[in-house]
């Protein structure tokens, strides 16, 4: 049965479930936490900070002049297997991971329409960064200054001047060695590192609204893909292509697609349709956001008379929202908990943080410090109240998430599935109210480490269920009666299963408990 | 009666299935970032093609001549401006043919940059042609009040495949010159 109604659970659009089940495949490989498309994003971080490392050792052996600067790293292709030579193809190889991390995080997002409301500032920076690293990557190929770079840069110059942006075209600086100047290399330097410089200082723009933001993947992921890119090192070292001529067209070349795609494809089409292809690929993804939007979820609401200034909610919310203030009824506590609408995500965690979010509470209408409108903890606690006090009492309570696999599908006579913003939103003392209260069995479904809709909802759960993080899940409560479980969307069978398994512990206890009871007397 | 097990957690993947499925991905991962990085080969241009290069930065003749102000015109103006020849801004646009083996490859007529009309013109163009022998006439006029051609250049060049020649226009070397 479900009963509170409060929460309708919309099945995942056609896309969404399509990557969700691309992710649990994965899953079974490397593990929810480690999965690399769930961590694109911070394996998109590890790709730049290798960049960064390789890029120090490379700048320090590169001569920046035109006519030096092929010598010193051609110098560091003919020992490939050397330090120096493993920086050079570690670098070229983190960047085209970088590139293809940085479109897989892009896409999982898009896909998961994670670029409105709340997340609209994070979409926008993250789009803002894409020219530079556009700009960066091609730019690398420059400073080598061997045939690929020559095409490079005369490609770059000859897309630029179909632009009415400047009187000479950019591209007579390529027309003959002589044009070539160490003026004009310490612009490459300044394209490259420069801009890659600007890169690192928006990525900072980019995680500004979210708390706790990973810059690192997981320890074992990213060994894994530093050992696949070194052992890629090993295997195909990246070497020059013979040193720049302008008097000779680069007429053959080992294209490195991932980074230069453009330029081919300009030269099989036109300037033109490429630049219109790609702004009005860019202006797609700038004007996602402002596609008019389901309603926006409504946002935490505090109480000032129920909240103490704990900061437990400052301290779990994923976006930033909440801010402290000094409390306006000082004899309530020193600080009050503010909601910033703009950046409230509606997910309820605050809710669940809050200490006076516990059932327990005599009053009859359960008020909490920071609650959320749509699904307050009183319903809640009425829900589950009617489910316990019934003629017909329903032994086992399914909490669920409700971004996750759909928690209704385990209703039924015995079971009461309760859909909630989050998991996180659950405040643990309610799995013991519950269990107190006549429940034989609690089920708290979450999606899966590192696919939390709201970025750390399943984390907070987890700990707080294991006594690692406040509000604790006591210690008292028997464990055995309690089952949390990790499902994504798609994943129902894996509720079934553990629902299976809550049910045949629950008989199982309440055998033995009867086994356990004096026998009357004869 | 045992206890029911836990359903398997999704968080930690572990035995000996994971990590095949794990070395496979990683290679994958690898196979198709060092095959993109380098394959397939791209050709820029066909083989036994060469490349010409039409491209040039000329200021035309101003459209219109110089003239004196009159007295009358010099009092009217603030003493700090009273220049007494007056040009008009505004330059032709310079006008470049080029024919190879006697036949039309480019015709262009480039205007004067900047909003006044004033600036050079900039003309840019990549032509493809076979290598070999080839005879390249190119022809510039950059005065619209005339018909003719002011610069003309013809000569028989031999271009190896993969060539690069550069058609430029530098008025110390004479106008047009090939590189």
């Amino acid at each position: 049965m479900t009963d509170h109604g409060a929460l309708a659970q919309r099945a995942p659009r056609g896309a969404v479930l399509w990557w969700s089940r691309l992710e649990q495949r994965l899953d079974r490989a490397f593990g929810a936490s480690r999965n690399p498309l769930r961590q694109s994003g911070t394996l998109a971080f590890l790709a730049l900070w290798l960049l960064a490392v390789s890029g120090v050792w490379l700048y320090a052996v590169l001569d920046t002049s035109a006519a030096g600067a092929y010598a010193s790293i051609a110098r560091l292709s003919d020992a490939p297997w050397s330090a120096g030579g493993l920086m050079r193809s570690l670098h070229r190889y983190a960047a085209d991971a970088f590139v293809v991390f940085t479109a897989l995080h892009l896409l999982r997002e898009a896909v998961h329409g994670r670029f409105q409301h709340f997340r609209r500032f994070s979409w926008l920076t993250g789009c803002a960064l894409l020219p530079l690293v556009a700009v960066s990557a091609v730019g690398g190929f420059w400073l080598n200054w061997d045939r690929l770079g020559q095409f490079s840069a005369t490609a770059t110059a000859e897309w630029l001047d179909a632009l009415p942006l400047l009187a000479q075209p950019l591209a007579r600086n390529f027309l003959g060695a002589a044009a070539v100047s160490d003026r004009l290399f310490s612009l490459f330097v300044f394209v490259h590192l420069g801009v890659a410089l600007l890169l690192v200082f928006g990525l900072w723009f980019h995680v500004q609204r979210i708390t706790r933001a990973a810059v690192f993947p997981p320890r074992a992921l990213a060994v894994g893909t530093l050992a696949t890119l070194l052992g890629l090192c090993v295997l195909a070292p990246v070497a020059s292509q013979g040193r720049a001529d302008l008097g000779v067209v680069p007429a053959l070349l080992s294209m490195d697609w991932i980074l230069l795609f453009v330029h081919p494809l300009m030269y099989a089409t036109s300037a033109g349709f490429t630049w219109t292809l790609t702004l009005g690929a860019f202006g797609a993804l700038v004007a996602l956001p402002f596609v008019p939007a389901p309603v926006r979820a409504p946002v935490a609401v505090v109480d000032p008379h129920n909240c103490n200034g704990c900061r437990r909610c400052l301290a779990d919310c994923p976006y930033a929202a909440i801010t402290m203030v000094p409390h306006p009824l000082p004899q309530r506590g020193a600080e009050l908990a503010v909601v910033d609408a703009d950046l409230c995500a509606g997910c309820g965690i605050c809710a669940g943080a809050c200490p006076s979010s516990t059932p327990f509470r005599s009053t009859a209408r359960l008020v909490s410090g920071i609650d959320m409108p749509q699904f307050p903890v009183d319903a809640l606690r009425r829900a589950v109240q009617r489910a316990l006090r019934s003629p017909e009492p329903v032994p086992i309570i399914a909490f669920g998430c409700a971004h996750a696999a759909d928690i209704s599908c385990l209703a039924a006579a015995d079971v009461l599935a309760v859909p909630l913003l989050c998991t996180a939103q659950l405040p643990p003392s309610f799995i013991e109210y519950a269990l107190r209260n006549g429940a034989r069995g609690v089920l708290v479904a979450s999606c899966h480490d590192g696919g939390c809709a709201f970025r750390l909802g399943a984390r907070w759960n987890a700990e707080r269920l294991a006594g690692t993080r406040e509000p604790y899940l006591r210690a008292r409560v028997p464990r055995t009666r309690v089952l949390p479980v990790q499902a994504d969307i798609g994943e129902e069978s894996r509720l079934r299963e553990a629902l299976r398994v809550l049910r045949a512990r629950t008989i199982a206890q309440g055998a033995r408990a009867e086994q356990a009871r004096p026998a009357p007397d004869a | 009666m045992p206890e029911p097990a836990t359903p398997r957690s999704a968080a930690r993947a572990v035995g000996p299935r994971a990590w095949f499925g794990q070395v496979l991905l990683y290679a994958l991962f690898a196979l198709a970032i060092g095959v993109f990085s380098h394959w397939p080969t791209y050709r820029h241009l066909a083989a036994g093609a060469a490349l010409i290069k039409l491209s040039l930065v000329h200021a035309g003749k101003p459209l219109g001549e110089c003239r004196e102000r009159s007295a009358e015109e010099l009092a009217a103006l603030p003493p700090n401006m009273r220049a007494p020849t007056v040009c008009p801004r505004k330059r032709s646009p310079v006008t470049v043919e080029l024919d190879i083996d006697g036949a039309p490859a480019a015709r262009i007529a480039a205007p004067p940059s900047g909003l006044s009309g004033d600036g050079a013109s900039a003309v840019y163009r990549r032509l493809t042609v076979p290598a070999g022998e080839r005879l390249i006439a190119v022809r510039l006029r950059d005065d619209a009040r005339s018909a003719g051609f002011a610069y003309t250049l013809e000569r028989r060049v031999t271009l190896a495949p993969a060539q690069v020649l550069v058609i430029d226009f530098d008025p110390g070397a004479g106008g047009i010159t090939l590189q």
